[in-house]
């Protein structure tokens, strides 16, 4: 079945279509190059005034796990804000701050994303990440896997290790995993906490494995990474997330990559300094900086929104510090099996609070300043900054000077007074929108078939109608096509799809597989065999979703 | 012929040990290395039922399964309100169940939800800090147990999680300390020198008193009386003083053991303790479960719906209530109209009384009743079908496989067809 889509302006920054006038085919859930005369086209779409982009991509929202399932069942009191009833093709659930799977895929699709990446699975809480992610309809899925904190690295980084037996403990993690990427968080900071250290700054010492720091955690996984020809670099939520000064933490991690390949996530987190009347300010200027001086460097903003959310992570000492500052006042934190940890902390930001202000100016400080739409992504790190649904909120922020200083004027005015937001006059335009929603995020995953337009693409398509008010439009698209089927029509789900798993599986050295086999005999409380998950149980956890197996023969060598 | 498995993981407590070896011999299986009591009974007795057991039926007549099935429709079809109870089922069973809950309208409790709001209503109003099995196993000095005999639901506990062979971070074993306040552990948790655990009696009843007390004197707080529910205030300040000095101090409880009228201001007062602990030293919680799956159909519900048990669909959205969705009051008060009662790990029938019409799935080992409008055998996860299950600690999911072929219908099976049979009605 060939079908047409005619008369709208198509953006597409891998075939440099900057929204001029064009056609556009699929042909059985493919994109296809325009036919011959002559061809018989079965469905014809005439969509002048329209906008088309390639299916967004969400690389950081936290879907599907342990946590998200905490933060689900600590909240009955916000799902009761925006419970959702069941349709004639939806199933009921709830929406806001930690939305169930089934409404979560279903809005996903309804803004025009057709895949969502979890960063944050943990190796032994893997199935229950896919069983959420395959309960997660219309959009594609993939998983990072995260590593740094697990005993058995840091037996290796104590014992100091061959490269080459780290790089294939990582491998083995990624392929036990079904992950698409590795992620440390906190380097060694979790397990660091399960032994009562309050923090871990990048060269300070873990305290039971003597000489390991965060410094060597973060290189030697990026090695790793950048030797297995992983196509995402290591995924880094680094030390002190949230502490005044980190900013200086961070641009140290930047060097401590020494030159390999990293992306910085959430790292509006992670830039704040320690000027000012109360000793917090804006240190978005000089990251800006530091990316665009480095271009082994991505980062995503983890933009805060100010509403009720809650915030789920992997960094239980980070976690544990600010449960205080929990509304409502009520926290989960969890050690795991010698593996990772978790917290939950509920959270409401504010405009009117000093700190929150300055946090939402300085992510927008970062999107505006940094250069290169290919190397910063738009992510609220949902929920922890915002929930996914406020992205059209966020898209008009950057595309729209005057909403902005609007919003701005807002904000609490000492927070207002320490930001240079309202100095800058950058807008975003619709084809640096595409880049930063399509094309980056699916270059910077090795996605082949994700993100653009072009023929051999999956027919993943979203028309939007070109409406001044950006939040509009980029909230309710007319429709969207996921793999060539019509799913949503304006703003409607239609027709409900199961997306696939995304994952890589670099080759390795099967002579750890022995070695973690045998330190899980001796120490876990499962074999080896129950912790792997293997490939035919994938359709079963992920409902009926299929694997695609991205390559890992890319290298990208150092810059 | 006799057949051997190896490494076979037993769903028949939240344990979850995937070690067992079990030998087959005309289809009927026995536990032979790794058991226990519990899995020695289960497995037998569901891999050793009659043809008669496995056959579906309606009032008592043996059928067909598409009759069954059929039947079962017309069941729900009628009903206003039906209520999906019991729920032991895994957590592709509970996926199935809930399709056909959302269509029907229906409420979902299950068997062990009275106990397990003891804790979901603490993390609902106040959160905590807990751990892993793992994480005990290498890492706790001083485990604390609370109200519980935690061998009697979890029977390798103790051989499995405290007394190994060896730890990541506790060089010497012999050194981990075991206190148990209220009931008493029986020899299970015994070290392998003979080291019985130290015992602060109690009446569970008391527990909320002398929790209370013991946190108070933690937290150096006064107290004007010498003795709490018969403990002396002298052996709670040694305690708290164990916790000040442990590297990693593991409080356990099992909600079902504390059954005493408003039990979660208990373990909110242990998550306080908790709370209060980790200020300064480290220590976690293990609320112990995931018997009959229950930690798997939470699982399931809570993702799906954004709630946990006690959820009714029937206005079209999740309406959770834990005070008015209990299985035994939406009974009592003729307000559910049919039940739809799960049990596929454990053969116990713990269904309430009730003269709705009633459709059961049970395990194959299950006593089977006649009086039941609907009854329909089906496969136990684990046993004769695949299936995965939430572990005690809520963390690890672990596939649990087909060690035998009965042709039993799983559960998803099952509430397909019905589901299949009301959209086309």
């Amino acid at each position: 079945m060939l079908i047409k889509l005619s008369g709208a302006r198509v953006f597409d920054p891998t075939q440099n279509w900057n929204g001029e006038v064009r056609d556009i085919f699929m042909r059985d859930g493919r994109m296809v190059a325009e036919p011959e005369p002559g061809a018989r086209i079965d469905e014809t779409y005439s969509l002048p005034g329209r906008v088309i982009m390639a299916g967004a991509i969400d690389m950081h929202t936290h879907i599907g796990g342990g946590k998200v399932n905490i933060a689900r069942m600590m909240l009955p009191e916000d799902h009761r804000r925006d419970l959702v009833e069941r349709g004639e093709h939806t199933r009921s659930g709830c929406g806001c701050a930690a939305p169930s799977t089934l409404t979560a895929g279903y809005r996903y699709a309804e803004m025009g994303y057709t895949a969502c990446f979890e960063p944050a699975m943990l190796p032994v809480n893997a199935r229950q990440a896919h069983l959420e992610m395959g309960d997660t309809p219309m959009v594609d899925k993939g998983a990072y896997a995260m590593l740094g904190s697990d005993d058995f690295f840091l037996r290796m980084m104590v014992a100091q290790e061959d490269q080459r037996a780290i790089n294939d403990y990582v491998a083995f993690t990624l392929n036990a995993a079904q992950a698409m990427a590795i992620k440390v968080v906190n380097p060694g900071g979790i397990s660091a906490f399960k032994f009562n250290q309050r923090s871990l700054d990048l060269d300070e010492s873990h305290v039971h494995y003597q000489g390991v720091t965060p410094r060597k955690v973060v290189l030697a996984l990026a090695r790793a990474l950048e030797e297995l020809s992983v196509p995402h670099p290591l995924h880094i939520h680094g030390c002190n997330l949230g502490v005044p000064g980190n900013v200086e933490t961070t641009l140290d991690t930047i060097a401590a990559s020494e030159g390999f390949p990293i992306h910085l996530t959430h790292i509006q987190f992670h830039s704040y300094g320690t000027e000012g009347p109360r000793k917090f300010s804006s240190g978005a200027a000089r990251i800006a900086e530091a990316i665009n001086n480095n271009p082994h460097v991505t980062a995503d903003v983890g933009q805060i929104l100010f509403n009720q959310t809650v915030t789920a992570s992997g960094d239980s000492m980070a976690q544990h510090r600010n449960a205080h500052h929990g509304s409502p006042r009520k926290s989960v934190v969890m050690d795991i099996e010698c593996d990772a940890g978790c917290g939950v902390v509920p959270f409401r930001y504010r405009d009117k609070n000093f700190v929150n202000a300055l946090q939402w100016a300085i992510g927008l400080e970062i999107f505006l300043l940094t250069n290169d739409p290919w190397r910063i992504f738009l992510t609220t790190d949902h929920p922890n900054g915002a929930p996914f649904t406020s992205y059209p909120h966020l898209i008009r922020l950057l595309m729209d000077k005057p909403f902005r200083d609007e919003m701005f004027a807002r904000i609490d005015p000492d927070a207002a007074a320490l930001s240079t937001l309202g100095s800058i006059t950058r807008e975003y335009t619709l084809a640096e929108i595409a880049i930063m929603t399509r094309a980056a995020p699916a270059r910077i995953l090795g996605l082949q078939d994700c993100g653009r337009l072009g023929p051999g693409a999956s027919a993943d398509i979203v028309v939007y109608r070109d409406d001044a008010n950006r939040e509009d439009m980029f909230t309710k698209p007319e429709y969207v096509f996921k793999g060539g089927v019509r799913v949503v029509k304006d703003g409607k789900i239609q027709q409900v799809t199961w997306g696939n798993v995304h994952v890589v599986k670099p080759e390795y050295d099967r002579a750890i597989e022995k070695r973690v086999s045998a330190y899980y005999d001796r120490y876990q409380t499962i074999s080896l065999n129950s912790l792997r998950v293997r490939d035919d149980e994938i359709p079963l956890l992920s409902n009926g979703a299929e694997l695609r197996v991205h390559t890992c023969a890319r290298h990208r060598g150092k810059p | 012929m006799t057949t051997t498995h190896t490494s076979v993981c037993c769903g028949f407590c939240g344990l979850l040990c995937d070690d067992l070896t079990l030998e087959e011999q005309g289809g009927v299986l026995q536990v032979t290395a790794a058991g226990c009591a519990r899995a020695s009974s289960a497995f037998a007795r569901v891999s050793g039922a009659t043809d008669a057991q496995r056959s579906p039926r309606i009032k008592g007549h043996p059928t067909d399964l598409p009759t069954a099935i059929a039947a079962a429709a017309k069941i729900l079809a009628g009903s206003q309100l039906p209520l999906f109870a019991g729920l032991g089922t895994d957590i592709h069973g509970m996926r199935g169940l809930m399709d056909l809950a959302d269509h029907c309208g229906a409420v979902l409790d299950h068997m062990n939800a009275t106990a397990k709001f003891r804790n979901i209503l603490t993390v609902q109003g106040y959160g905590w800090v807990t751990t892993t099995f793992s994480e005990v196993r290498n890492r706790a000095d001083l485990i604390v147990v609370m109200g519980s005999d935690v061998a009697s639901r979890f029977p390798r506990f103790y051989e499995r999680l405290v007394w190994p062979a060896e730890a990541l971070f506790v060089p010497d074993l012999s050194q981990r300390k075991i206190v148990s306040v209220g009931t008493a552990q029986t020899a299970a948790a015994q070290s392998p020198e003979g080291v019985t655990p130290h015992h602060i009696p109690c009446g569970n009843a008391d527990l909320p008193d002398v929790l209370a007390a013991l946190r108070a004197r933690f937290n150096g707080q006064g107290l004007a009386v010498t003795e709490v529910a018969g403990v002396p205030v002298s052996a709670l300040d040694e305690l708290a003083q164990q916790i000040r000095e442990a590297q990693y101090a593991v409080l356990v409880w099992v909600a079902p053991d504390l059954d005493f009228p408003q039990a979660e201001l208990t373990t909110q007062m242990i998550a306080g303790l908790l709370g209060d602990i980790n200020q300064k030293t480290r220590a976690a919680g293990l609320p112990l479960g995931g018997n009959d799956g229950d930690f798997s159909a939470d699982a399931v519900l809570i993702w799906q719906s954004g709630f946990p048990f006690r959820t009714s669909l029937a206005s079209g959205k999740p309406d959770y209530n834990p005070h008015l969705y209990d299985t035994e009051g939406l009974l009592e008060r003729d307000e559910a109209d049919a039940l739809l009662w799960v049990s596929s790990l454990d053969s116990r029938d713990a269904r309430p009384e009730t003269k709705v019409p009633t459709v059961v799935l049970a395990d194959a080992g299950m006593p089977v009743d006649d009086d039941v409008a609907v009854w329909i055998p089906v496969a136990t996860p684990g046993v004769d079908c695949e299936g995965h299950l939430f572990r005690g600690d809520k963390i690890l999911a672990l596939p649990l496989r087909a060690v035998i072929d009965t042709g039993l219908p799983t559960i998803k099976v099952v509430a397909q067809g019905i589901l299949k049979q009301l959209e086309s009605a």
